[in-house]
């Protein structure tokens, strides 16, 4: 087939594309939206297969098998709460999908690229392997923190800064380097090196609490990665879907950001979380953090006192997720709203390790989602709260952002869950959250700390709130 | 060859304001099917792996072409199916409970 007609298959799945994308701006129609993006894929694949000319089936065939059934089994098995890393994964392998296809195409030797090439493809070549090798290499260590495989807290050493700033430099080196002398095949290899290099050294100082930014600004980069790919091999279908992605992903990191109420730079460098405030000496659930008092709270006074209220807001966070207590929280509200209690929850955009973590998961125990209130709309309504059970959240309801500036979170956008009238906060222990900083919400006199494994508290709350009166 | 690399700019550089236009009406809550269902789109790689994994023009091309074609079409199938199991849990009204 004339190669200019097959274009036309891809700007049909680009299209679709836009159309799938466009869906999502309502979970009503999100749904089929995911599926004409789908389908859009299966007409490119398809018309690539039958209309480019591929000579070796083999490759083609165990690559599309193999693919597909690993793909089926990670979407098939993973559990709701680990989709932080379910998507750092996928970010990787699109990333070094790309990366692979702009060095096979610089490798080949009946492509117009490479030696003798001009210097304006070489260089995309070179663009395409570095941000591709980076996206692989950054999305596996984030996968690898988010995992717990290794530590999720910012790791910082001497000169960090200053390495990664000289390995930039090495990089962007090496692309002159290519640009100017594509002979040289060992350059492409140092790059793709460095770029590997540089991946996992700028993700290993970034904290837990800023994982939302970094898996936004890795999806955006997964995107340029497929787009830089397309300038590689002149294909249009990559360069406009890479950028729909690429766009996607500045947005999410964008709103990720002003949430957190920093820069990028800041997020990207700050090494945020690296270390933990101690709380008085011998911090522990067992003694007053120093001078200060926070007070206990029993599983039956926090069941009688949900069970006589008329407005219930829950603020979830991360140790929802890792207690995997979404379940059970739905049980407990439930039972709420047969008594006549309204039931709602307060979704801060960085709760969580990626954006709109908390939503899913509270979607998949059946919530409905118009109950999921954002920041902006439930904080006006924290006045003429009852109670507020905060579950695993510890920065997005820390009073001390709105007014400490000695706080290393001060101006940063928070849930007010200190305006209720009762606040109860369940959490295993009186240790800081991830970026290490002690919350004044447990001190305060309205506040009442409830210890223990959230999903073990949420079920003994359930049994209590059962034969209250 | 110039002509090309700068109307694929044309391209990327519209295909980006569009991209924008589309992605700020998402609301907070599709926030995570967005990022999983924009990364199976970004598998569109797949395309460019297709074509060098079937050229067979040398065994290391092949070879990474095979390995470009399993990456992308893992980020392919995987992301699809990964965002309709999640868009598929977005009700309003709740059904009957699952235990």
């Amino acid at each position: 087939m004339n190669p200019a007609l097959i274009k036309l298959f891809y700007l049909l799945a680009a299209v679709m594309f836009i159309v799938g994308l466009k869906r999502l701006s309502s979970p009503r129609t999100a749904r089929s939206g995911n599926w004409i993006g789908a389908l859009g894929m299966l007409i490119a694949i398809v018309a690539t297969a039958l209309f480019t000319g591929i000579l070796t089936w083999t490759m083609v065939i165990a690559g599309l098998i193999i693919g597909s059934l690993i793909g089926l089994l990670l979407a098939k098995t993973v559990k709701m709460t680990a989709m932080p890393e379910m998507v750092a994964l996928l970010n990787g392998f699109g990333g070094g999908a790309s990366a692979l296809v702009a060095a096979a195409e610089f490798l080949s030797p009946t492509s117009e690229v490479g030696v003798g090439a001009p210097f304006h493809v070489n260089l995309t070549v070179g663009l395409s392997v570095f941000v591709g090798a980076l996206t692989f290499s950054g999305s596996l260590v984030a996968f690898l923190k988010l995992r717990e495989w290794i530590t999720g807290r910012a790791v910082t050493y001497p000169l960090q800064k200053t390495l990664n700033a000289l390995l930039l430099a090495a990089t962007a080196g090496a692309i002159v380097w290519l640009v100017l002398q594509p002979q040289a095949g060992w350059i492409f290899a140092i790059l793709g090196g460095l770029a590997f290099l540089l991946g996992i050294l700028s993700v290993i100082p970034i904290g837990g609490a800023d994982m939302p930014v970094v898996i936004s600004l890795l999806n955006s980069y997964s995107g340029i990665a497929a787009a830089m790919t397309g300038f590689v091999i002149n294909n249009e279908g990559l360069v406009v879907s890479g950028a729909l992605v690429g766009a996607s992903g500045i947005i999410l990191t964008q709103i990720m950001c002003k949430a957190m109420n920093r820069s990028l730079t800041n997020v990207l460098f700050g090494a945020f979380g690296s270390t933990v405030q101690q709380v008085g000496p011998g911090a522990g659930p067992a003694v007053a953090a120093g001078a200060k008092v926070y007070r206990e709270i029993t599983h039956e006074d926090t069941a009688v006192m949900l069970a006589y209220s008329k407005l219930v807001v829950v603020a979830p966070g991360y140790g929802l997720a890792v207690a995997q207590a979404q379940h059970e929280v739905r049980e407990l509200a439930d039972l709420l709203e047969k008594r006549g209690v309204e039931v709602k929850y307060a979704i801060h955009p960085v709760a969580g390790r990626m954006p709109g973590h908390m939503n899913v998961l509270l979607a998949e125990a059946n919530v409905p989602y118009d109950k999921l209130l954002d920041m902006d709309q439930i904080n006006p309504e924290f006045e003429h709260t009852d109670v507020v059970l905060v579950i695993g959240a510890n920065d997005v309801v820390n009073p001390a952002a709105r007014h400490d500036k000695a706080s290393p979170i001060y101006g940063m956008p928070i849930l007010d869950v200190d305006k209720a009238q009762n606040v109860i906060v369940l959490k295993r222990s009186m240790r800081p959250g991830f970026a290490g900083i002690d919350n004044e919400l447990f001190y305060e006199p309205r506040t009442r700390m409830l210890f223990g494994d959230a999903k073990d508290s949420m079920k003994k709350l359930v049994a209590e709130t059962k034969v209250v009166e | 060859m110039i002509a090309e690399l700068v109307s694929l700019l044309v391209v990327f550089v519209l295909a980006m304001f569009v991209g924008f236009e589309v992605i700020t009406k998402v609301p907070p809550t599709l926030h995570t099917p967005l990022m999983s269902g924009s990364n199976a789109i970004s598998g569109i790689t797949i395309i460019g792996a297709l074509i060098i994994a079937g050229r067979g023009d040398s065994v290391v091309t092949s070879w990474l072409g095979l390995i470009a074609v399993i990456f992308a079409m893992i980020n392919v199938v995987g992301g699809f199916l990964v965002t309709d199991r999640m868009l598929e849990m977005f009700k309003k009204k709740p059904e009957e409970k699952r235990s």
